[in-house]
């Protein structure tokens, strides 16, 4: 068990290694960010010193080692626009970004399961039909679309919802929400939506065909053989097989929300992670673009990490699947 | 005998998928878009690309507006005064270039690494396969946008980016499919014949998988091009001098806020059209190649 661990530990570390390598290497490629900072009249003596400032005469190799030894005390350089430390403005604008990821995942959630529910139970009705051809539209579509028709619906013609910014917040334990104003839920109700189709449609799909299996199994006759009501049949123990994989699923997606938001936050202008990181490619802000890169598979290996030894925790066949590979 | 049972098998395989209607609408909705895409040149009222044939005082126009010169914009104008219909046939032509070239890539590219993952077995697959695993591991638009954010603008450009975040779904089904058929007896049979291996992987085993490959396939087109059109709404995709859909749209989206809905609205129809009927397509070839996987 400890060595299964152990290997995964070692496993994540070597990932996060190589994405450092790749991140710093590949943003080293793209443009000259001296040209950010040097006015039309600058001659070549203070193009050189601007080199210096910024760590660029200096070989590549040993820019990299400089790079990982700052990030090993958590510094991952000064944004050149805001001209703070990069990881600030990360944990500034987080909380934004993971109050509409959550809020993405519980409207998955209170809507997509009681849809499955119907589409399970009655599979032939044209209800059902109808709920399936929508988790289809909403696994096709790009979510900016959505976001963009939603705008065009409720904001400019129907004037019901704000289409951009956060609005109002409220400081609960030092972190910045809006979903405990009015004024903040309306600002959050179109983005988290948009957000959520793709988690909703899964959602639906997940519940619907596990649904149908697990009415067909023996524990659910027998449940309703001994009068079990109906109720306590479907709400209870046809929901409690019925949720292992959907939070399996909706926890590995949990990261791919995360990055997803960079879409959903461009157009509704919410003031997250993703749209700094847009705006910051569109300024070639290098510090800005490694700092997010590397924040965000960070968070990606340590999510994927903790899945697997909770899995291996739970299920002993994964761990010893895993020892024979 | 084999020579008289394919046409028949291939008879019962197009009767099968023909018996959805919704499959058949689609497949013909997908065929008609792609002759438009074709054709694009011959049926686009005006050549979006051609600055002299468009006026800027056509700007704006609502969809069935009819211009100064006495031509009729069907889908309207964008700021620029472009035929919206014409410059959404040429879209979708990129948009389906795009879509289309990545696929058959990634498709070739992971068909092999799986096929060799499969077939040497040992520390090379256990290597493919953690490779494949990393890859999954990271969301496809994250990958995509750290990708385009080195390499830069580019019809190019994008398809490399997207071939890199495809083809390890095709690997891991390749290796997946060739390990089952591998251990079947015509494999046997065939390495009893002493065939050269490398004729029983590609004339044997590949055949075999190419049902499961054209399922993931075409829900990867569908995918590439929602990908593509996100990217380029973000700016990072396609240069803004041959815009595909998604383009059409971002530039639709600054005019949207003043109500003018048809500049991003009537390009986001089409997208939708477009990925809805391959995914209609690619669920109902499923159901049809694979039965065990309904669900």
């Amino acid at each position: 068990m400890a060595e299964f661990i152990l290997r995964r530990i070692l496993q994540a570390m070597l990932v996060l290694f190589v994405m450092t390598v790749l991140v710093f290497f590949g943003i080293h490629v793209i443009g000259n960010p001296v040209d950010l900072f040097a006015s039309s009249e600058c001659t070549k003596a203070c193009l050189d010193e601007i080199m210096v400032n910024l760590g660029l005469d200096r070989p590549v190799w040993q820019q990299y080692l400089i790079f990982l030894g700052n990030l090993a005390e958590g510094d991952l350089g000064r944004s050149f626009t805001h001209g703070v430390p990069a990881m600030s403005l990360i944990w500034e604008r987080f909380p934004a970004t993971l109050e509409l990821a959550v809020a993405a995942l519980v409207l998955a959630l209170v809507i997509g399961l009681p849809l499955g529910f119907y589409a399970g139970l009655r599979p032939d009705s044209w209800i059902s039909k109808a709920i399936m051809g929508l988790s289809m539209i909403g696994f096709s579509v790009p979510i900016f679309w959505i976001g963009l028709i939603m705008i065009l619906t409720f904001s400019v013609k129907l004037g019901w919802l704000p289409a951009i910014g956060r609005g109002d917040l409220v400081t609960v334990f030092g972190v910045r929400v809006s979903f405990l104003t009015l004024d903040g839920l309306r600002h959050l109700a179109m983005p988290a939506f948009t957000l959520s189709l793709l988690m909703m449609s899964m959602v639906i799909r997940l519940t619907r065909a596990g649904l149908r299996e697990v009415m067909t199994s023996d524990y659910i006759r027998f449940a309703r053989a001994n009068g079990v009501p109906e109720y306590r049949v479907l709400g209870w123990h046809a929901m409690k097989n019925l949720l292992i994989p959907i939070v399996t699923v909706l926890g590995m997606e949990f990261g791919g929300v995360i990055a997803f938001a960079v879409v959903t936050e461009s157009i509704f202008s919410w003031p997250g992670v993703g749209k700094m990181l847009i705006d910051a490619i569109s300024v070639l802000d290098r510090p800005l673009i490694v700092a997010y890169l590397i924040f965000v598979v960070t968070m990606f290996v340590l999510l994927n990490l903790v899945i697997d030894i909770l899995y291996s925790l739970l299920d002993p066949r994964v761990r010893l699947g895993a020892g024979a590979a | 005998m084999i020579i008289a049972e394919r046409p028949s098998r291939l008879r019962a395989f197009t009767r099968a998928f023909f018996n959805s209607p919704t499959a058949a609408i689609a497949l013909c909705v997908f065929v008609a878009m792609s002759l438009a895409a074709i054709f694009a040149h011959l049926i686009a009222p005006q050549d979006p690309y051609d600055l002299r044939s468009v006026s800027i005082l056509d700007n704006l126009l609502p969809p069935g507006e009819v211009s100064f010169g006495g031509m009729t914009y069907w889908m309207g104008t964008d700021g620029q005064g472009r035929d919206m219909l014409s410059a959404m046939l040429f879209g979708l032509r990129i948009s389906l270039i795009v879509g289309l070239a990545s696929g058959v890539i990634a498709l070739a590219f992971g068909t092999l690494i799986g096929l060799i993952a499969a077939f040497r077995g040992g520390w090379v697959d256990a290597l493919l396969m953690r490779i494949v695993d990393l890859q999954l591991s990271l969301p496809t638009i994250l990958v995509a946008l750290i990708l385009l954010v080195i390499l830069g603008r580019g019809i190019d450009k994008i398809i490399i980016a997207l071939v890199v975040v495809q083809w390890a779904y095709f690997a891991r089904t390749v290796r997946g499919v060739a390990l089952v058929e591998n251990a079947r007896d015509y494999v046997d049979a065939a390495r009893g014949l002493r065939l050269p291996p490398l004729r029983i992987l590609f004339f044997h085993i590949l055949p075999n998988c190419l049902p499961t490959l054209l399922v993931v396939a075409t829900i990867q087109m569908a995918q590439a091009i929602s990908l593509e059109a996100t990217l380029s709404f973000l700016g990072l995709g396609l240069p803004p001098t041959r815009p595909s859909l998604g383009l059409l749209i971002a530039n639709g989206f600054d005019y949207l806020q003043s109500g003018r809905w048809w500049i991003s609205v009537l390009p986001g129809v089409v997208l939708l059209v477009l990925v809805v009927s391959i995914n209609v397509v690619g669920d109902r070839l499923r159901e049809v190649l694979n039965p065990h996987l309904r669900g």
